[in-house]
């Protein structure tokens, strides 16, 4: 393993902002992973690391497919994540907002475009990601469905779905969409957890790039356990329950559990008086994709996705 | 008249209310033309308030000589403004990225798509903003390339200084503006002053702009004001000034100065090491921003001009 600093960002009074990337192996540059670039992305900082620590391991047994280079860089961004922000924290603008960056615009454009001089090239990308909207998911992977691309790969994994987004308009500036781009065949992992760590499901995600780097022959991993059998699913069609009334949030179900319909997946309490004041029944047979994490919901909030089973 | 464009309850016995103020002409029918004023998508910029509070009290002061529908939305982010947030509270999401917004969408889905639904239809739209609180503008009209030809007739009337002619970026498409202007409402982006504060004079140059465009739309009969002829330009007149290193930035030059190329617009300095860097203008032209807030990390903006010949990019 290498351990390197691909790049620094001074601070007037704080301590140096220091990007670090780990290698394994050497050759082609076969894989990259990216963890935290946000200040909340604690689960996706923590796998990372948990990744590194496996590939350290790994690489002392030799499992690296000579001829074949691995970077991770576990945290970009932990400037905000010292402090509590989600964003950079003197503008509050998002890194994964402004690639391929720009390194004679704005901070986070620079940082953004230092980064992307170091992660891309590469062959595979992959990138730890979070959801703007507070609650815990079913492990996936997420490939932008950018029509040139086969969802099979994705399926290598091993994680129990692979969502296909249709790429909008804000998308155009995220690592993953520029990693394409550049012709790195990107994904997005997405584990159960952002703000807490969720041991379970940090486990599976580490396991998941290990069975996609072994499947790719970058890694020669022996035995290694089977993943879930993969089911591709569009993005848009993945049906949203959103909340019918604002107020406390009782939540039933959670991330994989099965559900039938008509059973009762939430309670919505009066905040002041703590009456029951909606019974939410789930619209389909399926298994919760996404559930809401937070103990208030606003009226119209997306509580659950729930994905259909025949 | 007030309305509710969008309501939506929050968690705790508070509802998030999108209200616009509507004023009518004494008599209308079909054909009477519409303008929309909005502003506050952007929780820390308030030069629109100065704007919407003076409109709606001047059209009220001369009733007989409107002869159109003014729909004011001073705060399209009200949960923002109210707290000195940019995006809407809660999600961090910029609310001029969730345009067109969904019916069937989350809180700040829904009620961008409930104020889309409200402003379509009219005649023209203007969307007022303050930049941030990093940058303070010049009274300048923003219009994508797409949208140039259409918008600058408009443009010109609204008594700004610049109509800056953009590339248009894809993400840019999720903003208001290109929401409307794609359903065929003409809708121009105004950026003046500074985030968290009100520059009422910016804010009677715009006034003066607003009611010689409803002058042309035949929605006032009031003598239209003169206006100032903008320079347009494009891109390529546009230099950028970046911090070449961190520190405390303080300028020395004024905002919408003329300088010449090397002449010098402010210093950086390190209060810890005693240290100063001197910045120089990298053009000949108009220092149309200026950095307000000091503290610069290397990269960020402390100035743009608008250059007297093309710069090379
Ligand atoms: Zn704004």
């Amino acid at each position: 393993m290498i351990r390197d600093t691909l790049f620094t960002l001074g601070s007037l009074y704080r301590d140096d902002l220091r990007v670090t990337g780990y290698r394994f192996g050497s050759g082609e540059k076969a894989a990259c992973i990216v963890g935290a670039m946000r200040g909340n992305e604690v689960q996706q900082m923590y796998v990372a690391s948990q990744l590194v620590r496996e590939l350290r391991a790994l690489e002392a047994q030799g499992r690296v497919v000579p001829g074949k280079e691995i970077l991770v860089v576990p945290s970009v961004n932990h400037f905000s994540m010292n402090i509590g922000k989600r964003f950079w924290s003197l503008d509050n603008t998002d890194i994964n907002r402004m690639f391929p960056g720009y390194d004679q615009s704005e901070t986070t454009q620079r940082i953004a475009a230092k980064l992307f001089e170091h992660v891309s090239g590469y062959k595979l990308g992959m990138q730890f990601a979070s959801f703007y909207m507070p609650g815990d998911f079913l492990p996936h992977v997420k490939m932008m469905d950018l029509g040139y691309q086969s969802a099979e790969l994705g399926k290598q994994f091993g994680l129990p779905y692979v969502i296909l987004r249709t790429p909008r308009p804000y998308d155009s500036t995220t690592l993953n969409y520029n990693w394409q781009v550049w012709e790195t065949t990107a994904f997005s992992v997405y584990s159960t957890a952002t703000d807490d760590i969720d041991e379970r499901s940090a486990r599976e995600s580490v396991e998941a790039v290990l069975r996609f780097l072994d499947a790719q022959g970058v890694l020669n991993m022996g035995l290694m356990p089977q993943g879930e059998p993969s089911t591709v699913i569009t993005e848009d069609h993945l049906p949203a329950v959103h909340a019918p009334a604002s107020g406390v949030y009782r939540r039933f179900m959670h991330p994989g559990d099965r559900v039938r319909r008509g059973q009762v997946i939430c309670e919505i309490l009066h905040p002041l008086e703590g009456e029951v004041i909606e019974r939410v029944k789930s619209p389909v047979d399926g298994r919760v994709f996404f559930a809401h994490h937070s103990p208030l919901v606003s009226e119209r909030a997306v509580i659950y996705k729930i994905i259909t089973e025949d | 008249m007030i309305h509710q464009v969008s309501c939506v309850n929050l968690p705790v016995d508070e509802q998030m209310r999108i209200q616009k103020v509507r004023t009518m002409p004494e008599t209308s029918g079909p054909n009477t033309p519409r303008l929309c004023v909005v502003t506050g998508t952007h929780g820390d910029e308030l030069e629109g308030q100065y704007v919407c509070y003076e409109l709606t009290r001047r059209l009220r002061e001369h009733p007989e000589l409107l002869t159109g529908i003014v729909d004011i939305y001073p705060a399209l982010n009200p949960l923002g403004i109210d707290s000195i947030t940019r995006g809407v509270p809660g999600f961090d999401l910029d609310m001029n990225r969730v345009f067109p917004g969904n019916q069937d969408g989350a809180l700040t889905e829904y009620a961008a798509s409930e104020i889309v639904r409200d402003i379509e239809g009219a005649d023209v739209c203007i969307d007022v903003h303050a930049s941030n609180i990093f940058l303070r503008e010049i009274p300048q009209v923003r219009v994508s390339e797409i949208t140039a030809k259409k918008l600058i007739p408009y443009a010109k009337e609204l008594n700004c200084d610049f109509i800056w002619v953009h590339a248009s970026a894809t993400v840019l498409q999720s903003t208001l503006a290109h929401t409307l202007n794609s359903r065929g409402v003409p809708t121009l982006v105004v950026e003046m002053g500074v985030g968290m504060r009100i520059t009422r004079e910016y804010g009677d140059q715009l006034l003066a702009g607003i009611f010689r465009l409803m002058h042309k739309l035949g929605a006032w009969q009031g003598e239209p004001p003169e206006v100032r002829k903008p320079i347009v330009s494009t891109d390529g007149r546009v230099a950028f000034l970046n911090a070449p290193t961190l520190g405390m930035f303080v300028p020395t030059a004024m905002h919408w100065e003329r300088l010449h190329k090397g002449d010098k617009i402010g210093e950086i300095i390190n209060p810890l090491t005693g240290e100063g860097v001197p910045i120089f203008s990298p053009v000949d032209g108009l220092l149309f921003t200026l950095r307000e807030y000091p503290l610069v990390y290397e990269g960020s903006l402390l100035a743009r001009m608008l250059a007297t010949e093309e710069v090379a990019k």
